[in-house]
């Protein structure tokens, strides 16, 4: 187990290694002069220097490198050119947005998948089936911001129940926040949902296709016994694996997400920074997106290996 | 052989939007770039069958040339990923364990860990907004999904006695890669293919919806979707007519896809 753990921890690190070169040389590298970048067409020679001087230029690109990432690991983004304030300061007061919303719709997803999954897995072939299969398959196909614009046009629009959009903040009381967070967080896990609901269904069926669990029945096990005792637990090990998978599609999602109900998130923050050119504040929030899924890949390889042991020997 | 119907439904519905495109390259209702404020949101039926924009522009028309762009992005996207990404495959498959063959898996492993949007989002915002970034940056996520299902492919068909009898009778590793490998992966790609394509117009509606994908006066659905948003409220058509385009082509893409793979790949009709 500490050889399966060390090697995937030196692959997290390979990872984040090369993650955070891609991302300094998209960011920093290939535009040019960052500085001129921010500034626009229009900024004065002396403008641009004094912003190459403020954002630390001058060194070569080599030196910044490890100036942004020893910054990184002690916490320290950089202060943002736009807002005046430190990037973490930013980032932490988003990430109480972003990060609920994310684990929401994670929520919902798997509470609707699983036992949809399930239902259609060991009904095979009936009308409720079918049913499951054709619904997972329309919403596989649709956009989730298109989704959300829908949501909105029915549920606070028509009907009154929510918001359109805007979040109160924590300090005005849980409950408001989260009726606020609800319509972008069913936006968000629908169509994951669908696309969990189908790994469930196929990875259970696989499961009950096989000889423990004839014997079960067999033994004298009810059907839903069968199921539910022997097959969902096997069956659940792919679908851990499409969750993590889903924590990246889910916080990726959230970038859209948020902007279709003007949540101030982290999804917010990106494109603020993109149109006013805030490199600092861009390269530090993808950096920190990145590396919350490589960690969550991580964490699910973890525990595929504590659940099954046949893995830690690869 | 009887083709199985979803086939048969995939390829009608995504086969009217390609019909669509065509013919909006040399025809459309009303010329999609001309404003007619006097005919401003019009309803579905009055005089203009799916209605018109806050700008009078006919929405069937801006629909046919919005699918125009997104198969355009998302067949150029894909044909990057294929371009790049069937050779390393082979080549991963053909030295099994040799470095090459370790990039590509690396590099597979680091691609699936990324939030693949947020990195288009960066690469469109930094490069600026447009079509060709847009593909760009779609395209380069299919490099890693063409090669690692290239490569699994042809590590089985390389265990295989024709192979071996290529291999005796004097055939190198590249020729035989691409006179006998290539061609029995080929299947695999095509099925491939209609999902990353089908993605890739999701993905495309996505990034011209946040204004990172193809720029004004070009129609694309996703911006579509987003300058109707603020009308949502007296002009629901606007905001269903361009969803329900981009339904409809995914659907029919991945439904073409399921079916083609039942065909394709007898192997897996079972497991279904």
């Amino acid at each position: 187990m500490l050889r399966y753990f060390l090697s995937r921890l030196l692959s997290l690190c390979l990872s984040l290694v090369v993650a955070s070169v891609a991302i300094f040389a998209v960011v920093e590298v290939i535009p040019g002069d960052p500085a001129a970048f921010m500034l626009g067409l229009n900024a004065s020679p002396d403008t641009v220097a004094a912003l190459r001087a403020e954002l630390g230029l001058e060194g070569g690109k080599l030196a910044r490198y490890f100036d942004w990432i020893g910054g990184l690991l002690v916490g320290d983004f950089g202060v943002s050119y736009t807002y005046r304030v430190p990037v973490s300061e930013l980032v932490l007061a988003r990430l109480w947005v972003s990060l609920p919303l994310t684990v929401y719709a994670l929520i919902l997803s798997t509470v609707i998948a699983v036992p949809v999954g399930v239902v259609a897995a060991s009904r095979r072939g009936s009308t409720a089936d079918y049913g499951v299969m054709a619904a997972t398959q329309l919403g596989i196909a649709v956009p989730n911001f298109w989704f959300a614009m829908l949501l909105v046009l029915v549920f606070a629009i028509n009907l009154g129940w929510f918001s359109a959009g805007g979040f109160p903040g924590w300090d005005k009381g849980v409950w408001i926040n989260l009726r606020a967070l609800t319509l972008p967080a069913v936006a968000l896990a629908l169509p994951q949902a669908a696309i969990l609901a189908r790994v469930m269904r196929s990875s259970l069926l696989e499961t009950l296709g096989q000889d423990y669990i004839r014997t079960a029945r067999a033994k004298g096990l009810s059907r839903r016994q069968a199921v539910l005792g022997h097959g969902l637990r096997n069956a659940l090990i792919p679908v851990m694996t499409i969750l993590g998978l889903q924590f990246s599609f889910l916080l990726a999602g959230a970038i859209i997400i948020e902007n279709v109900f003007f949540l101030p998130g982290l999804g917010r923050l990106i494109f603020q920074g993109i149109t006013q050119r805030d490199l600092i504040v861009v390269e530090s929030v993808v950096m920190l997106l990145v590396f919350a899924v490589i960690l969550v890949t991580f964490l699910v390889d973890l525990a595929y290996a504590a659940v099954d042991p046949r893995l830690r020997r690869r | 052989m009887r083709l199985p119907a979803q086939l048969w439904a995939g390829a009608a519905l995504s086969g009217v939007f390609v019909a669509a495109a065509l013919i909006s390259l040399i025809w459309t209702p009303h010329p999609v770039e001309g404003m007619n404020i006097a005919a401003r949101l019009k309803v579905p039926g009055d005089g203009f069958v799916l209605g018109t924009d806050h700008f009078g522009r006919d929405i069937l028309s801006m629909l046919m040339v919005g699918a125009q762009t997104s198969i355009a992005v998302a067949v150029v996207a894909v044909g990057i990923g294929m371009a790049a990404g069937v050779p390393l495959g082979l080549l991963g498959a053909a030295n099994r364990g040799g470095w090459i063959d370790e990039i590509v898996m690396r590099g597979n492993d680091l691609v699936f860990a990324f939030p693949s949007l947020v990195i288009a989002i960066l690469i469109t915002a930094v490069f600026g907004p447009s079509a060709v970034n847009a593909i760009l940056a779609i395209g380069i996520f299919n490099i890693p999904v063409f090669a690692r299902v290239t490569r699994g492919g042809a590590l089985s068909l390389w265990t295989l006695d024709y192979i071996l009898a290529a291999r005796v009778a004097g055939k190198g590793r590249l020729r035989i890669s691409v006179e006998h490998i290539l061609p029995n992966v080929a299947n695999l790609l095509i099925v491939q293919g209609t999902i990353q394509f089908s993605l890739g117009i999701l993905a495309e509606a996505g990034l011209s919806y946040v204004g990172l994908g193809a720029q004004p006066p070009v129609p694309s659905w996703g911006r579509m979707l987003a300058e109707s948003q603020t009308m949502i409220s007296f002009a629901p058509h606007l905001a269903l007519l361009p969803g329900m385009a981009i339904v409809l082509t995914v659907l029919g893409l991945n439904l073409m896809g399921d079916g083609l793979r039942d065909v394709l790949d007898p192997r897996l009709r079972r497991a279904r």
